[in-house]
């Protein structure tokens, strides 16, 4: 059972949490913009990448807020949790983990 | 005589206190302290099972959790009967009974043995080369007769009159492992303060100490440290020492979980005790001090019962006060096991040593032991045994110096204890995920990089001298807690080093020498290398075919020798080959200890409403919806559930009914964009809808289909009190919360969770007007003030009320929100005032019934996540100007907007009014056409409409809002039933009734 | 291929089984085949068995970076079943089905196939609505299921606890009795050596590392730790390991992988005579030809490649266990482990084509894919031979994602009420 930190709360065991999956998807301005492969895309697509994964937790029986965490998919290591709407740390010169900011799209938002 | 192998003296038994157990059926007499197999040795008994394969007779091998052969069925009682206990970890007590397993009709006569006869056939993975012809013969003959032969024990039949329990703990410091290296981390640990726990799977902490008593540490007996060290640590609050406590599984963060148990080895079943308890436990840092295990020997026979590993010969002796023997030879290929031969002849053992090393390869340990009077032959090798349910005598033979054997000798003997080194258990390191090293000078994994906060000292990572064993212990423990601070103990000097062995060498034909890797399991060296042979060359296909490994011990004494075979098969070196990765648990844990309390009601919350008692008292009967427990129908003297829902539904048509719908979802949207979000978030418009008034509101999820519904107030521009389906209030918030926290965090609005301040009563009826005027204050409720689909705030009985004037049956209705610590009164404040109009409770059923007379959906039941608002019929729902909203734009996908062939809603009447179709089943244009057919759809609801005095159903069927007045098939428990196809409303089809 | 049979076992024993050679070669990679499989688990070793025995294309590599069989082909909990509500589905399955029936014989090699029944357990008014669902659909599909009351099903499996008192009693169940378990390794090793004796080089511990495409974009071959491989077509069949190939080829994936676990008990003399199933309550039980009680748990929440999951989902899946057979508290959990399963959006796999020409992919299985191994390798085998799908597996394409045709067996079951 993984140990998650919450922004808002601190170290928390994993049961107390939901995972949302992949972050840094910002949902489209103009959905009816899109064609059905770019609809698809948004929908469907993950990057699933072994390695270090941006994605969302919310603390479902905690605080109740949504937040990112950056975490390696092949050791389950937290790298760093970050309140939605911000970037990584270690994107901003951070020492660890460089190998992430390649991996995150730079939507301003989500 | 009682208990003939028992020494006149000595063991850590407590001889004051005799008792008695049972093995299959004959007495054993012991002492307090014993475990199952001491007691068994010190009566004289070495032969307790049967092997898994060939049905070799068997004993103790062991004296620890490594144990592959000595597996009893123990009985402590009605219901407490279980299979495949380690006779060397049960501790005895009174009143045990134990038998061993595995054979029939005895364990000394055991027919099964004939498969040691056949053993030339029975070879790793025999079975997958044959049982194949004739092809039916495999489900009626072969497997049956391979099931009935595999197996151990029985499994227990009977419900366990035991509870478990499960305990979270945090710590700072975890020590696994309470020999002299955890001793002395946790020692250093509770020094600094932090919080310790120290767990062992022994039921005395002292580990190798317990069997070690000439052993010195800082100049006095280990004994007496022993007993000073717990004494300091017990005295310490911020230390717990826990006994009896194997720890298991090392998973993800330091969460470590650990089995204790409780009561076992307690004489009666300790009242309210639980058996065993689980522990997790998050832990700042680890420290692993679990010991190593020892190898036995791979030579030919080398199972006969009497044949031990050597350390645990001289646990037997010097823990326990028991001989295993009286003609002890001890074989080895390093120097530990000369302590256990010093040991056993200063017992009064008669003992000869036989060693593979070359006299020049050896240390002082040889001259020490011949000059106590002990015959020791070096350059030997062991050859093979004589006996058959007990040793009689082992074979030697001197290697050559160019390889060979010279000529054999047998040396007579009623024990062996053999030595083919040590192997640290690195099984919980593994199970960290750290990575382990192959370290050539030990022979063995040892941990290599660390992949979470733990560290491991002693024996556990090679290191096998006590002092040494102290001094890493300490210092683990202190850096553990942040501390630097070091002891150099003193300690007496151990005997270590050994030479590796694979298979021991012999002058035998190797087609005929069976020398056994795996004992439980019955994988023998040559089985090993036929699987590598036949291209099963990573150690984990070599473990799979042969099954090596994979016993109930897990190889923990098989797995190096195992190894080794392969590597030397292959010419490789040992770390080419790989090591298996360790899986939790160390050692097997109850399925009881790993459930907990959580049975029945624990399995999973039961949830109720406030009017749940009343609902009791007046009879009704219960179905689980979600985690709720609902109403589901009222019967009254000699009712089933046909009779009562159908007096149920004729009354709330007729006069008035009564129905708990508190369970339905509510959540309270709130804020000055609170509009604006639910635009967003339904399907419907929200901006212009007045104050006071509902609306039925529809969710999708981005992909287009359904999610969820519910009618919908508007408190105030500002708020809306939404409701959701019962099953799916937690979704539904959590969906919201999603798009308002991740995607609008601009939008103010804020989402709360009523429904549990909410109760609500829902009367539904012609007459439900008159029953509630009474009571409510504050609401004109008259039909032109008070229309359907609107909500007035007030009070009802004096407590106050959001009062909606909704619908789910069709009736005139209103669903009377109130407080829930109010709403038991308020509800029997309107069942009384509602007696002269004739009110009578209904349930979920009669619920299910009215609506689908009506034709309303159920999301779950007419819905499916396949399905569209415009499948359904509820295409306008959808606001016709809005931009977007939460799955918009995949309503317009290639699959939705299709023309033909999408599966829409509509009703069935049966041909036969009075048939009842079944929920679920399909519906086809042409029941005679060929398999497989075309299915147009199915039946999603189906029910007797008391009302309509005839069946009805609703269904979804493709293109079937085109199929009006059409017959269909539909299939029945045997065969298919023909209905037509109408509009999906069968009561007041024009729906007069709600405005009335 | 020396022929497995009694005869042939027995004239080995006489000789200490010195005779038997290898079950399949260890080949070094040539420099190009017809078609490198991507894969070496049960369904891409299945693959390459029929592109060698339907199609007769024997130019064939399996590449696996580790050893074969040694992903969820060895780590599942080996239920076979094809009682599936859609049409596509209940094909696909059905046809793998068939396969297994006779797969024993095909192979020369002892699968162990078991029809021993998959009784599925409705705690729920919703359970029963949905299996009887399936009851019929499959019955119009030539599919054996049927209905059991809960008496029946106590009668069919007899440690079933039917009492009321439980958190969710048992209402009833599916039974499909032509369903059962299979020898998991043995599937690999079966297929390998079916493969291996027509032509098929099985390279084991070759781990791809780059898809090599030529300047119009098509794929023409696979860089591995081994060197170069050029391929006339490639098949990427590597579970969850898929999103990660295909990026190669610069292919993104609607795929997430998780951790999946499952555990077996200690080995005990037959007590449980079949499948059971209990999606409600999240259980899947049964017992191995070795004695020890099989168990299946659930997913972790988060996407993982450690092929290690939480405590806590073991125990949850124990709490239902003991919830339905009360007795098994006794009863010792012998070993755990974790796979990686690879889940698409509507849990349905992924047979066919990739906007990349001569690349080709076979995954989304989840956590059900061991059922369809031979059904899978057979139509993909059909589909890396023409360049087109099969008609069972054209379904099941990536484009589907677009088009919105989904094949969504989970939502199909409902969960909301």
């Amino acid at each position: 059972m993984l140990l998650i930190a919450c922004p808002y709360c601190g170290n928390r065991p994993e049961t107390e949490f939901r995972c949302g999956g992949q972050a840094h998807i910002a949902r489209p301005e103009q959905p009816g913009a899109l064609d059905d492969q770019n609809w698809s895309e948004y929908l469907f697509v993950r990057k699933n990448p072994r390695g270090v994964h941006a994605e969302r937790w919310n603390h479902a029986h905690g605080c109740g807020r949504w937040f990112n965490a950056l975490r390696d998919t092949v050791t389950d290591r937290f790298i760093e949790t970050y309140p939605m709407g911000e970037r990584p740390r270690s994107e901003q010169g951070g020492a660890t983990a460089p190998a992430a900011t390649s991996d995150i799209q730079s939507e301003a938002r989500a | 005589m009682a208990q003939p192998f028992r020494l006149s003296r000595g063991g850590r038994i407590d001889r004051s206190r005799p008792i008695v157990f049972e093995f299959n059926g004959r007495p054993i007499h012991g002492y307090q302290g014993d475990t199952v197999a001491s007691a068994l040795i010190a009566n004289g008994i070495h032969l307790v099972g049967r092997s898994f394969k060939y049905h070799r007779p068997r004993g103790i091998l062991s004296h620890g959790p490594d144990e592959p052969s000595a597996l009893l069925s123990v009985d402590r009682g009605p219901g407490r009967v279980d299979p495949n206990n380690r006779a060397s970890v049960v501790e005895a007590r009174a009143g045990l009974r134990t038998k061993s397993q595995n054979h029939w009709p005895s364990l000394e006569y055991d027919i099964g043995a004939v498969n040691d006869l056949l053993s030339p056939v029975f070879v790793a993975g025999f079975y997958y080369k044959t049982f194949m012809w004739p092809r039916k013969f495999w489900d009626r003959v072969y497997e049956p007769f391979i099931r009935a032969a595999a197996g151990l024990g029985k499994a227990p039949t009977q419900a366990d009159p035991d509870r478990y329990a499960n305990r979270h703990a945090h710590c700072d410091v975890l020590i696994v492992g309470a020999g002299p290296t955890g001793l002395a981390a946790a020692l250093a640990a509770a020094r600094t303060g932090k919080r310790v726990i120290i767990a062992d799977e022994g039921p005395e902490p002292g580990g190798a100490l317990l069997h070690d008593p000439k052993a010195e540490i800082d100049g006095r007996l280990a004994s007496e440290w022993l007993a000073e060290t717990l004494a300091d640590l017990d005295a310490r609050e911020n230390v717990i020492l826990l006994p009896r406590t194997t720890v298991f599984g090392y998973y993800n963060h330091n969460h470590v979980a650990m089995a204790e148990r409780v009561t076992d080895h307690l004489p009666s079943a300790a009242g309210q005790a639980p058996r065993e308890r689980l522990w997790q436990v998050r832990a700042g840092e680890v420290v692993l001090a679990g010991g190593a295990h020892e190898r036995p020997l791979v030579f030919a026979d080398n199972d006969r019962p009497g044949i031990l590993l050597a350390e645990s010969v001289r646990v037997f002796l010097n823990r326990y006060g028991v001989a295993p023997g009286n003609r002890l030879v001890v074989a080895t290929s390093g120097a530990s096991a000369y302590q256990v031969a010093l040991d056993a002849k200063s017992a009064g053992l008669d003992v000869t040593l036989v060693d593979l090393r070359l006299e020049t390869d050896c240390g002082p340990e040889v001259t020490r032991l011949r000059q106590a009077g002990v015959e020791v032959l070096t350059g030997h090798t062991v050859v093979g045994s004589k006996g058959r349910t007990r040793v009689s005598g082992l074979i030697v033979a001197p290697v050559e110096s160019n390889g060979r054997c010279g000529a054999r000798r047998v040396i007579a003997c009623d024990c062996v204890g053999m030595s083919g080194g040590w192997t640290p258990a690195v099984h919980l390191f593994s199970q960290s995920r750290g990575k382990l090293r192959y370290d050539d000078g030990l022979d063995a994994f040892v941990p290599g990089t660390s992949a979470q906060a733990e560290r491991s000292a002693g024996a556990a990572k090679g290191t096998y001298d006590l002092a040494a064993c102290l001094n890493e212990g300490f210092a683990a423990g202190a850096a553990a807690s942040g501390s630097s601070e070091t002891h150099s103990f003193g300690a007496s000097a151990t005997l270590t080093g050994f030479q590796p062995v694979r298979v021991m060498p012999t002058d035998a034909d190797p087609k005929k020498v069976r020398a056994f890797v795996d004992y439980q399991n019955d994988v023998t060296a040559k089985d090993i290398k036929l699987a590598v042979r036949e291209g099963f060359q990573s150690i984990e296909h070599v473990k799979r075919y042969t099954t090596t490994g994979m016993a109930t011990d897990q190889g923990k004494t098989s797995n190096m020798n195992a190894l080794g075979i392969v590597a030397g098969q292959l010419d490789k070196a040992l770390p080419a080959v790989g090591t298996t990765t360790f899986r939790p648990p160390y050692t097997p844990v109850t399925f009881g200890a790993l459930v907990g309390p959580a049975r029945h009601a624990l399995f999973d919350p039961i949830r109720t409403t406030p009017i749940h008692g009343w609902a009791e008292s007046h009879g009704a009967t219960f179905e689980n919806v979600a985690l709720w427990r609902r109403a589901w129908y009222f019967p009254k003297a000699g009712e089933d559930l046909h009779a009562a829902v159908a007096r149920e539904c004729k009354a709330v048509r007729e006069g008035v009914g009564i129905f708990d719908a508190s369970t339905l979802g509510k959540i309270e949207v709130v804020g000055p964009d609170a509009a604006e979000f639910m635009n967003r978030m339904y399907v419907n418009p929200w901006a212009k809808l007045a104050n006071g008034r509902c609306r039925y509101g529809l969710m999708l999820k981005e992909d287009g289909y359904i999610l969820d519904d519910g009618v919908v107030a508007r408190v105030s521009d500002e708020c809306f009190h939404v409701t959701t389906t019962t099953g799916g209030a937690a979704r539904v918030l959590g969906h919201m919360e999603d798009y308002l926290q991740t995607e609008w965090p601009d939008l103010q609005v804020f989402l709360t969770s009523t429904t549990e301040q909410w109760a609500v009563i829902a009367l539904q009826g012609p007459k439900a007007r008159n029953v509630i005027e009474p009571l409510v204050d504050g609401i004109d409720l008259s039909p032109d003030a008070f229309p359907h689909m609107a909500m007035r705030t007030g009070t009802i009985c004096g407590v106050p009320t959001r009062l909606f004037r909704v619908s789910f049956t069709g009736e005139l209705g209103f669903e009377i929100n109130v407080p829930t610590d109010h709403a038991l009164a308020v509800w029997e404040a309107i069942y009384a005032a509602g007696q002269p109009h004739g009110i009578t409770p209904y349930g979920t059923e009669t619920m299910h019934v009215l609506r689908a007379e009506k034709g309303y959906i159920i999301v779950g039941q007419e819905t499916d996540g396949t399905v569209t608002p415009d499948d359904v019929g509820l295409a306008g729902m959808i606001a016709k100007t809005k931009v977007d909203f939460v799955g918009k734009r995949s309503l317009a996908r290639p699959d939705v907007v299709a023309t033909t062939g999408r599966k829409q809603l509509i009703g069935l009447m049966t041909e036969d009014p009075k048939l009842v179709l079944d929920e679920g089943a399909q519906i086809v244009a042409d029941p005679n056409q060929p398999i497989p057919m075309r299915m147009l759809g199915h039946v999603t609801s189906s029910y007797w409409s008391p009302n309509c005095d005839r069946s009805i159903a609703l269904a979804l069927v493709a293109d079937g809002r085109a199929l009006m007045g059409k017959t269909l098939h539909i299939t029945t428990p045997d065969g298919f039933t023909r209905a037509t196809v109408s509009e999906p409303v069968f009561f007041d089809t024009k729906g007069e009734r709600v405005n009335a | 291929m020396r022929r497995f049979s009694l005869t042939s076992l027995l004239s080995e024993s006489m000789r200490g089984h010195t005779g038997w050679g290898r079950q399949w070669r260890a080949p070094e990679p040539k420099p190009r085949y017809d078609v490198v499989i991507v894969g070496g688990g049960g369904h891409g070793l299945a693959t390459a068995y029929y592109l060698a025995t339907v199609h007769g294309i024997t130019n064939v590599a399996v590449l696996e970076k580790g050893w074969i069989g040694g992903g969820n082909t060895g780590r599942n909990t080996t239920i076979i079943r094809s009682n599936y509500l859609y049409d596509e589905s209940a094909a696909l399955y059905e046809h793998a089905l068939k396969l297994w029936e006779g797969l024993s014989q095909e192979l020369n090699y002892n699968v162990m196939f078991s029809q021993r029944g998959v009784l599925m357990l409705a705690h729920n008014i919703h359970d029963v609505q949905s299996f009887k669902r399936h009851v019929y659909a499959n019955r119009l599909n030539g599919i054996d299921n049927e209905w059991l009351s809960k008496e029946e099903c106590k009668e069919f499996c007899p440690p079933i606890d039917i009492s009321s008192h439980l958190r969710y009693p048992v209402l009833g169940g599916a039974l499909q009795r032509r369903a059962g378990t299979a020898r998991h390794d043995a599937v690999a090793w079966g297929y390998a050596r079916g493969a291996d004796a027509r032509g098929v080089d099985i390279i084991q511990n070759c781990e791809v590392t780059g898809i090599r495409r030529d300047a119009s974009g098509t794929a023409i071959g696979v860089e591995t730790n081994r060197g170069y491989i050029g391929a006339g077509r490639i098949g990427v069949v590597a579970a969850g390991h898929t999103s990660t190939v295909m990026n190669m080829a610069g292919v993104s994936m609607p795929l997430e992988s998780y951790p999946l676990q499952a555990l077996v008990s200690e080995p005990v003399k037959p007590i449980f005579p079949c499948v059971v199933m209990s999606n409600a309550v999240h259980a899947y039980i049964s017992q191995s030809d070795k004695g020890e009680l099989v168990i299946g748990a659930g997913t972790d929440q988060y996407t993982s490649y450690s092929q290690q999951g939480g405590l806590h989902i073991t125990t949850h899946t124990l709490d239902a266990i003991c919830e339905v057979f009360p007795q098994f508290t006794r009863m010792r959990m012998l070993r755990s482990w974790g796979g990686i399963v690879d889940v698409t959006p509507d849990r349905s796999p992924i047979i066919g084509k990739t906007p990349v020409q001569n690349l080709f992919v076979n995954c989304g299985w989840g956590t059900g894919g061991f059922k369809a191994t031979p059904g899978s390798g057979h139509v993909f085998a059909h589909t890396l031979a023409t360049g087109t799908p099969h008609a069972i597996n054209a379904p099941f394409s990536l484009d589907r994602f677009r088009t919105g045709r989904l094949i969504d067996e989970a939502a199909a079951a409902a969960v909301a009420h």
